[in-house]
């Protein structure tokens, strides 16, 4: 009973949640103000649930819940803490963040609470998703994830915005039809196999050495596209860029730290069963191709990036490609560190997607090159994006650094030599590239418009809301907000000095766990290998 | 049923989809393309009807008439809806300028046909004796020229139909495999579809009050 209520707590306390919401929207401007702290409190039961479930199951087999729709094995449980942790760290600098858009008036109190009940409502389908038995009802819960997220990625309304909602929805849902497809060939081949219905995954597992296959080819192949596209990986990430970028900070802090590593879970559930009837070396093609076209991408995208965000989205694209490099080596150190790198990355991009949303807050900017002398304006935030990015590029302490070796280890262990050196070359390539960019954003000439340097002497030619006019000016031609001109000049000439310090409290909190992480993982070791143990011989 | 006439009415079905997934390709007027998208959701009711009738199964026989519900009334519907939006804000009905014309087009309709038929080959030789196996080419096929008109098509409400139609295609699959799916997996990919279909027409519109003209040739705003 108790295994059930936990097993069950990450996906209703997230739905009970965006009721709570979704009742606010009636009353916004009495109900936000005391709704603003439900979503980090949903977010941290789901993970209490979540780390409880995992500690009293710990040494158990797999346990199925609510007549076999759902299903929990160690892989399912550490996903869910995953998705706890990331969630936690999003949701818990949401309030923060929000009440900064309210006050400069670039939102209502209505869209923080519409805000906050779609953000719910992805939490519990990314929970269902990593809990539901069969593949059909992942495949369900995956694509129910596009379409709660689709109006939080178009949230602002602006050009880019909702050009980036639809290209999200778009091309998203054609390569979740892919898979969709996959699952139907899938689902063929596994009837001749005399597999009842459902796609559950228990059985699939059971029947897969008799699965047809010339079929289950098709279908694998179908399957690792379609997830692969939801994942970020190569042929089909074009949604990943723009709606990272244009998502606001929370969100692209979920769907970079857990919605990209929610939809890798599946491509980890798929291969096993592909595995098991075609043997290793197909699916190792596949996901080789895919994680150096990846990773090919990234690098050549990320040389004259302009704008902050996106970067950070094709560090994405880079490490989704890292994550199809372990999964291709396989064995269980492989896995576990590809797993380890899940949380890591989870953690390291979601601090550093909330440290950009508040340098856009500051700065009322996405480019680079009009974010200058970050370490003196506002030192804190400097230090939380200097560190995260440090502990993106896998510098130790941060636990980056051990699964990175885990990954690179086990490609030269199991006689993926060459693609290993390529993808260590580029990963190499993107570390420099990223560096000069954070360095330029953070060090640089100091810009003119600051009060410090005005009282110092250094007489700057412009002041700062002229500056901050020609800013604007040039951002329309570029790749920034195109808000209304009152609205503009609110976000740019308001000095960001009002941003309370509590929304960079969780980044620096994950940024420590994710360091904790890389030097003691403590009982999470065990866990780990139990859930790459269950994604590798369930 | 009578096995001939099965095999008759099933391949009637099979035939109506993919001529109107040619036909959809083929015209440019937006009305027009929804019109046929209209009758292939028929055409997909029929399939999932006979193979209904076929097998005597009732469960089947209510995936049906959900197939009808959803793909014959709401998506049609979902999709005038859009093009009344258009129409009232006097912007063009039909698809201006594509990226490939119609006789090219048409030709890799065809391109696709063979190409589906020969990559199903193994998905056909898993049960050589049904006759429903020998149509999946059919639904492969009408889901390639989806994704084809898909990438190919300018405007929004075009773009959503295509999107439709290869969705259609998928389903069709899924049918003519009779492999059982499990009912509640049936209902969640149909509501899936549903509020995928309904989110895209939120953002047609929206495109139309921030781009004015649904182009999307116009969408150039983010780019590397």
């Amino acid at each position: 009973m108790k295994t059930h209520v936990l097993l069950l707590a990450p996906v209703v306390v997230p739905l009970l949640g965006a009721v709570c919401f979704l009742l606010a929207t009636l009353r916004p401007r009495l109900c936000w103000p005391l709704t603003a702290w439900v979503s980090p409190a949903c977010a941290a039961v789901s993970l209490g649930a979540a780390i409880e479930l995992a500690v009293t199951r710990s040494g158990h087999g797999p346990v199925t819940a609510l007549g076999g729709l759902v299903r929990a094995d160690s892989l399912s449980e550490f996903m869910l803490i995953v998705i706890g942790a990331v969630g936690l760290l999003a949701t818990a600098a949401s309030p923060a963040w929000l009440n900064a858009e309210i006050a400069a008036r670039r939102a209502s109190a209505r869209a923080a609470a519409k805000h906050s009940a779609l953000v719910q409502l992805f939490l519990a389908a990314m929970a269902a998703a990593v809990l539901a038995a069969s593949l059909g009802l992942v495949w369900v819960a995956i694509e129910g994830t596009t379409i709660v997220t689709a109006f939080l990625v178009g949230q602002r309304k602006t050009r880019q915005a909702v050009e980036a909602a639809w290209k999200y929805v778009m091309i998203c849902s054609t390569g979740i039809g892919l898979a969709l497809l996959g699952l139907v060939v899938l689902n063929a081949a596994a009837a001749h196999a005399g597999v009842p219905a459902g796609l559950d995954w228990t059985r699939l597992v059971a029947a897969a050495p008799h699965l047809d296959q010339g079929v289950t080819r098709i279908a694998a192949a179908l399957l690792l596209i379609g997830f692969g596209t939801k994942a970020g990986l190569a042929p089909l990430h074009a949604w990943l860029p723009d709606a990272h970028g244009q998502a606001p900070a929370p969100v692209s802090a979920l769907m970079s730290g857990v919605l990209l590593s929610v939809a890798f879970y599946a491509i980890l559930r798929v291969k096993v069963i592909a595995d098991l009837a075609l043997g290793p070396s197909y699916t190792r093609t596949l996901l080789v191709i895919l994680a150096l076209a990846s990773l090919l991408l990234a690098a050549s995208l990320l040389i004259r990036q302009r704008d902050y965000k996106r970067m950070l989205a094709y560090s994405s694209i880079e490490h989704m490609g890292l994550l199809a490099l372990g999964a291709a080596a396989g064995g269980p150190l492989a896995v576990a560190a590809v797993l380890l790198h899940m949380l890591g990355h989870g953690l390291a991009k979601g601090s550093l997607f909330i440290s950009a949303g508040r340098v856009l807050q500051l700065t009322g900017t996405h480019r680079i090159d009009q974010v200058r002398a970050l370490a003196s304006r506002a030192p804190l935030l400097a230090g939380c994006l200097g560190l995260g990015v440090l502990a993106l590029l896998g510098f130790p302490p941060f636990s980056l650094f051990a699964s990175e070796l885990g990954i690179v280890r086990a490609g030269f262990a199991q006689g993926l030599g060459w693609v290993t050196t390529t993808a260590l070359a580029l990963v190499l390539m993107i570390a420099a590239m990223l560096l000069t960019h954070v360095a330029r954003m953070l060090l640089g000439p100091a810009p003119a418009a600051t009060e410090g340097e005005l009282t110092a002497g250094a007489a700057p030619p412009r002041t700062g809301p002229e500056r901050a006019g020609t800013a604007t000016g040039i951002q329309n031609g570029g790749v920034a907000t195109l808000a209304p001109p009152a609205i503009r000049t609110a976000e740019t000439a308001k000095p960001g000095t009002e941003l309370p310090a509590s929304g960079l409290l969780p980044v620096i909190v994950a940024l420590a766990a994710c360091a904790v992480l890389g030097v003691y993982a403590g009982p999470l070791t065990t866990l780990l290998h139990a859930a790459a143990q269950a994604a590798l011989t369930p | 049923m009578n096995q001939t006439a099965f095999v008759e009415l099933l391949n009637l079905a099979c035939g109506a989809l993919l001529v109107s997934a040619v036909l959809i390709l083929w015209r440019r007027q937006l009305a027009a393309i929804i019109r046929w998208f209209t009758l292939q959701g028929l055409a997909l009711t029929a399939i999932a009807a006979i193979l209904a009738a076929d097998a005597r199964d009732a469960r089947l026989g209510a995936v049906a008439a959900g197939v009808c519900v959803l793909r014959v009334v709401a998506l049609p519907l979902l999709l005038r809806r859009a093009l009344a939006q258009a129409k009232a804000n006097g912007h063009p009905l039909r698809e201006t300028s594509p990226l490939v014309n119609v006789t090219a087009s048409l030709l890799a309709a065809a391109v696709l046909t063979l190409l589906a038929y020969a990559v199903s080959r193994p998905l056909v030789q898993l049960s050589p004796g049904s006759p429903a196996a020998h149509a999946i080419p059919v639904g492969l096929a009408v889901a390639l020229i989806g994704f084809f008109a898909l990438v190919t098509r300018r405007r929004a409400v075009s773009q959503l139909a295509s999107f439709l139609l290869m969705d259609n295609g998928i389903t069709a699959v899924g049918f003519l495999t009779t492999a059982s799916t499990s009912l509640i997996m049936e209902l969640g990919i149909s509501l899936d579809v549903l509020f995928a279909a309904a989110v895209l027409q939120v953002l047609t519109s929206r495109l139309r009050d921030t781009f004015g003209d649904t182009d999307l040739d116009e969408l150039r705003e983010l780019h590397d």
